[in-house]
């Protein structure tokens, strides 16, 4: 028993596990003290056994306790040395995924559809390679009409089977036509689109987007049109200050044909939508054409014009996308600059929703 | 259409001041596009007298001035103009104003040791016109010490967009007479007397073209001095943007610009014989006023003589045949062309004149007397001479149109309902006659200059433009009950889906051009009827539609690459142009992808940076592809690329053998030489029409399906294969070997070398099987290895020990 405490005061001691193993061999092994205690309870008396074995006992767990712990601590300062050993320098940069992104055409016409579904307008497409026919004549525009000269349109050699002459839409207005004829009336749809004109400066590039609106119903009106497009400007710039200025104007293919002009206010230099044309610092952007369906296009479009009536408009995507996100140079759209895309580009997850919101903050 | 306020009040009799017309020029649907003050510039310069005048002492070609300004301290000016002399009045910019001519700031200064207090100005120095010979002589009773801006009185200039339905307001009148219905003043009547003639008139004029030119009018007036016009006219014409020419040219445009009624001026003893209206002959040319010659249609209208053509009618007058300073009689021309004719003319031409832009358009067919006798009128008055008799060949189309209108479409289509009272009043002063005969519907006849006015909802147009467009109040469109239902068709959500997987999978969006050069279109042709190529393309680079999205990818990779990008990752979705049925175009909707530069930077842990190869472009197809709907568990891959296509390293991915719903692979460095690009490049390109559609709409349940509890085993197979055979058919066999057990099987090593017998590979395949109710026993297991033995055999493989 006087060798318990030698014992565990080599345990404390011990500076390896072969160490603290060679230690419980000496005392738990066979021929271990602790063991040859153990082995002789067998020859005592009752008496003896009473007063004795707890004490050998005692001593059996206090040196299995002390060899555990022992052993334990030793175990982890290994483990701490070993992972000491393999420390990483986190500094160093991780692998990096390319970060993709969406044109911002794209984004814009995402949120044009979004906003226009709420009010029940469906999104119709129509070649981009048209016929005189559906881009002008079907419009309103007879043979004759300035627009169809040839500084503005670009045209193929081109005529189809019915000797009609192929060209570059030079708006979305085609859709109309195409929508009427294939869906009848009533209807809502939006067009967005390519659209071509043999222009080129540093606000008109010789293509670019549009987007057309159309409704064909019973009864409506002027009144409509404007509350659609107060509507749609007000979600598409998420402000309630929208003011809209209608003027008179032109197009062959609606009458009356309204000009509409947005307010804008000059915020260090720049245009920001909302607020009057009129007030202090502001001024009036147009930014949409639109107008009642003329009665001959309606005719054109294969409805009665007695029966139906309804509005159209047009506006440019690209421009739109200009004043909410703030670039200033068209010919960059269309230039693929990874930089430029990386910067006015959208995440993948920036689906424009209602709950969240059509646009994207900076 | 520019004119100033001076010339407005002339013809509207009015009180408003710019601003107030300027706005309801605008809400007219006259767009003001500018107002422009000159003297707005000039009020910094002031009226001044010169009260001595003194050789400067360092100089010879200066003066020391002392200058009155009225206030009693004269100042000390010095001036370089000979006509600068004691008691001259003129006007002098003091310290601070601006020079309107060259932008300069003037200020004290030292001329040639002399302080200069201001400068007395020329009138070219202050904006009003050439002169420069000397400074401005002003009467001597002008005002000393007022702003000139004042003494000269404000006249400002609108510009105004006229929109091509409103031949009317291409003249000042005509636009008074909106003012004047729109309630900014009255209209004042024209000023003209029917001047009648004492003599017959000496040329004979006629049309022989009346489609064309239906009435031809004419007179000769003899005996006239053809000097410059006089300053009221010369400042209108100034207003307009017109250069003053002679007393005759000015006349003549100063009656087209006031009432919108070209006509032309012959000088008579430049014609030969009878004066007529035909059409151009085989071969005929005409030198115009801009000294360019014009080869002519025989369809063409033109104004010829005995001698020839002088005339493009209605559009340009001859170089010979016009008036100089040594004209003495003229020959007028007032004719009525067909609006069409002159449109078709001047488009074929690519002439555009004044006189196109109001004749085609259509002028009055009833103002031909009318501007006849003003352009008489003001002739007689400024250049003198006898008028002879008025010759009037044809027949201008007079005929009023009518329609029948129903006030309340103001209301049901113009959104706002107008008082019968005020439609009627808006309607009159625009010269519209209106009949109340019938029970509801009014009977409105058209003015005979508003021949763009077609029909009731003209008629509409003019009542709510009058009475104001902003006053319409907003109507909200009817809305279906309940949530907005959706409306994105198959393809558009197709569209949308793929372009954010893109994006997510690290690809950037370009759009790029829809045309391309042809030689590029060329390259990527693909048969089918051939390309589709402009006539009157804006330039080479921008000729021909793309047969694929791929060549304007590759330029803008190539562009990124210029600019120092390392990395360039670049998709596009859109449309390749390809022929269709019947003449018409078949635009087939894309996706392509272009990977160019490093797939992985040089790293600290990676090593050498990593080029793309084609299983970087197979990645983004398959992935794509999956996105878009396509089976792709069930595509094969095969060969036939394409031409720009590596022939080695470049695939189609096939639903069966025919349909082709993508090519991926590297391009051809041929193909790469051709856009300047080195190192490999990586390309995708998916014929998003080629996917089959799902089978109608579909359901939200999808198939039931409980995890199975059994755990699946794998198993490894390595075959022995002949190395022509694509690990593809072997994975596909060995799936197929046992499909009740098989649910997946990966091929993870391809090996040849030591080991395998030349022309060989060792493929091996990693096969993972799921047993369904029992657990495998040795022997389902060696049943099923045996499937997937025999499997590979049939391709010529052989399991390796």
């Amino acid at each position: 028993m006087e060798q318990l405490e030698p014992t565990l005061a080599a345990i404390a001691g011990a500076d390896t596990i072969e160490a603290v193993e060679a230690l419980r061999v000496a005392a738990l092994g066979k021929q271990g003290w602790v063991s040859a205690l153990l082995k002789s309870l067998g020859g005592m008396s009752p008496e003896e056994r009473t007063s004795t074995g707890p004490r050998i006992h005692a001593a059996r767990e206090t040196v299995t306790a002390a060899l555990g712990e022992r052993r334990a601590a030793l175990e982890s300062a290994a483990l701490e040395a070993k992972l000491a050993a393999e420390t990483a320098d986190l500094s160093l940069p991780a692998t990096v995924l390319p970060r993709g992104s969406v044109h911002p055409v794209s984004q814009v016409m995402d949120e044009l559809a979004e906003i226009f579904a709420d009010m029940g307008f469906a999104v119709a497409t129509g070649p981009e390679i048209e016929d005189d026919w559906h881009n002008f004549t079907a419009l309103n525009m007879p043979e004759t009409h300035p627009a169809r000269a040839m500084h503005d349109t670009f045209y193929f050699p081109d005529k189809d089977a019915e000797g009609r002459a192929m060209l570059l839409r030079t708006h979305t207005s085609p859709v109309q036509i195409r929508s009427m004829l294939s869906q009848g009336a009533p209807l809502r749809v939006i067009a967005p689109g390519r659209v071509y004109r043999s222009d080129s400066d540093a606000t008109h590039t010789p293509m670019f987007h549009q987007i057309e609106g159309l409704v064909i119903d019973k009864g409506i009106h002027l009144g409509h049109l404007k509350w659609t497009l107060e509507t749609f400007l007000k979600a598409f710039f998420e402000r309630e200050d929208i003011v809209l200025r209608l003027r008179p104007s032109y197009f062959p293919f609606t009458e009356p044909s309204v000009e509409v002009d947005v307010g804008y206010t000059l915020i260090n230099g720049k245009r920001v939508v909302g607020g009057s044309g009129d007030a202090a610092n502001g001024g009036w952007m147009e930014v949409l054409g639109s107008g009642m369906v003329n009665r001959k296009v309606i005719e054109f479009g294969g409805l009665d014009p007695n029966e139906w009536q309804g509005f159209a408009f047009g506006t440019g995507v690209d421009r739109l996308a200009m004043l909410k996100y703030g670039m200033d140079d068209l010919r960059a759209f269309f230039d693929g600059d990874v930089r430029w895309l990386a910067h006015y580009g959208f995440g993948a997850l920036d689906v424009p929703t209602l709950s969240g919101g059509v646009g994207v903050r900076a | 259409m520019k004119f100033s306020l001076s010339w407005l009040k002339s013809v509207l009799d009015t009180k408003a001041d710019a601003r107030t017309i300027a706005e309801k020029l605008t809400s007219l649907g006259l767009e003001i596009e500018g107002v422009e003050d000159a003297s707005a510039a000039l009020k910094q310069f002031r009226v001044a007298r010169v009260l001595t005048a003194e050789k400067h002492p360092q100089a010879d070609k200066l003066q020391v001035l002392s200058v009155d300004l009225g206030d009693g301290t004269p100042l000390q000016v010095v001036c370089g103009a000979p006509n600068a002399r004691a008691g001259l009045v003129g006007v002098l910019g003091v310290p601070g104003a601006v020079v309107p001519a060259n932008g300069m700031t003037l200020k004290v200064a030292a001329v040639r040791g002399v302080e200069s207090n201001g400068m007395m100005c020329s009138t070219r120095e202050l904006g009003l016109g050439e002169e420069h010979d000397g400074i401005i002589e002003l009467p001597a009773d002008a005002p000393v010490g007022t702003s000139f801006a004042d003494y000269l009185g404000s006249d400002p200039v609108f510009d105004v967009a006229i929109t091509p339905n409103r031949p009317d307001c291409m003249g000042v009148h005509g636009i008074a007479r909106d003012l004047a219905a729109a309630g900014l003043g009255v209209l004042k009547p024209i000023d003209v007397t029917s001047v009648a003639g004492t003599f017959p008139c000496p040329v004979e004029v006629r049309t022989d073209d009346p489609e064309g030119c239906p009435a031809f009018y004419g007179r000769v007036i003899q005996g006239v001095t053809n000097g410059p016009s006089p300053q009221w006219l010369q400042d209108r014409l100034k207003s307009a943007g017109q250069r003053p020419i002679s007393a005759l040219v000015d006349i003549t445009n100063y009656v087209m610009l006031g009432y919108g009624r070209p006509a032309h001026a012959y000088d008579l003893a430049k014609l030969t014989g009878t004066v007529v209206a035909r059409r151009a002959r085989d071969g005929e040319a005409c030198l115009a006023l801009n000294g360019r010659e014009y080869a002519l249609e025989p369809w063409m209208t033109v104004i010829a003589d005995d001698s020839g053509v002088h005339d493009i009618a209605g559009i340009m007058g001859g170089e010979h045949s016009g008036c100089s300073e040594t004209t003495t009689d003229v020959l007028l021309e007032v004719a009525y062309f067909t609006p069409a004719n002159i449109a078709r003319t001047g488009q074929a031409l690519a002439l555009t004149s004044d006189a196109r832009g109001r004749f085609e358009r259509g002028v009055d067919p009833a103002f031909l007397d009318t501007g006849l006798d003003l352009l008489t009128g003001l002739i007689l008055e400024i250049c003198g001479g006898a008028p002879s008799e008025v010759i009037r060949a044809g027949q201008p189309p007079l005929a009023r149109k009518s329609f029948a209108y129903d006030p309340a479409l103001a209301g049901n289509l113009g959104g706002i309902d107008v008082a019968n009272g005020e439609q009627k009043r808006i309607l009159a002063a625009l010269g519209f006659d209106v009949a109340e005969d019938l029970a509801k519907n009014w009977d409105v006849t058209v003015p005979t200059w508003r021949p763009d006015v077609d029909g009731a909802p003209d008629i509409v147009e003019e009542v709510i433009r009058v009475h104001g467009l902003d006053a319409v109040p907003s109507t909200p469109l009817p809305r279906a009950d309940g949530v907005a239902k959706p409306t994105a068709t198959a393809a558009q959500l197709q569209e949308r889906r793929i372009r954010r997987a893109a994006a997510a999978r690290g690809l950037n969006e370009a759009v790029t051009w829809s045309f391309l050069p042809t030689a590029e279109a060329e390259h990527f042709a693909c048969g089918n009827g051939g390309l589709w190529t402009l006539a009157n393309p804006i330039s080479e680079d921008l000729k021909t539609m793309r047969p694929s999205l791929l060549p304007g990818l590759l330029s803008a990779a190539r562009r990124n690459l210029d600019r120092g990008a390392t990395s360039v990752r670049l998709f596009e979705i859109g449309r390749r142009y390809l022929r269709g049925e019947g003449g018409a175009s078949d635009e087939q909707p894309s996706l392509a992808v272009v990977l160019a530069g490093e797939a992985a930077p040089r790293g600290w842990a990676t090593g050498k940076a990593k080029p793309f190869d084609a299983f970087d472009a197979k990645a983004e197809a398959l992935a794509l592809l999956a996105e878009a709907g396509a089976p792709v568990e069930n595509l094969q891959v095969m060969g036939e690329a394409g031409s720009q296509f590596h022939p080695g390293q470049s695939a189609t991915l096939r639903l069966g053998p025919k349909t082709v719903l993508a090519r991926f692979g590297l391009l051809h460095p041929t193909t790469a030489k051709a856009f300047d690009l080195t190192g490999p490049v990586a390309v995708v390109e998916l014929f998003l029409g080629a996917i089959p559609a799902r089978k109608g709409p579909g359901s939200f349940a999808r198939p039931h399906f409980a995890p199975p509890a059994l755990q699946a085993v794998t198993r490894d197979f390595a075959f022995l294969v002949p190395d022509a055979l694509p690990a593809g058919d072997l994975l596909r066999a060995v799936r197929g070997a046992d499909k009740a057990n098989v649910v997946a099987a990966r091929v993870f090593d391809d090996f040849r070398g030591t080991g395998v017998p030349e022309g060989q590979k060792s493929l091996a395949i990693e096969v993972t099987l799921q047993p369904a109710d029992k657990s495998y026993d040795e022997a389902a297991l060696k049943a099923i290895t045996d499937k997937i033995v025999a499997a590979g055999a049939k391709l010529g493989g052989v399991l390796r020990g």
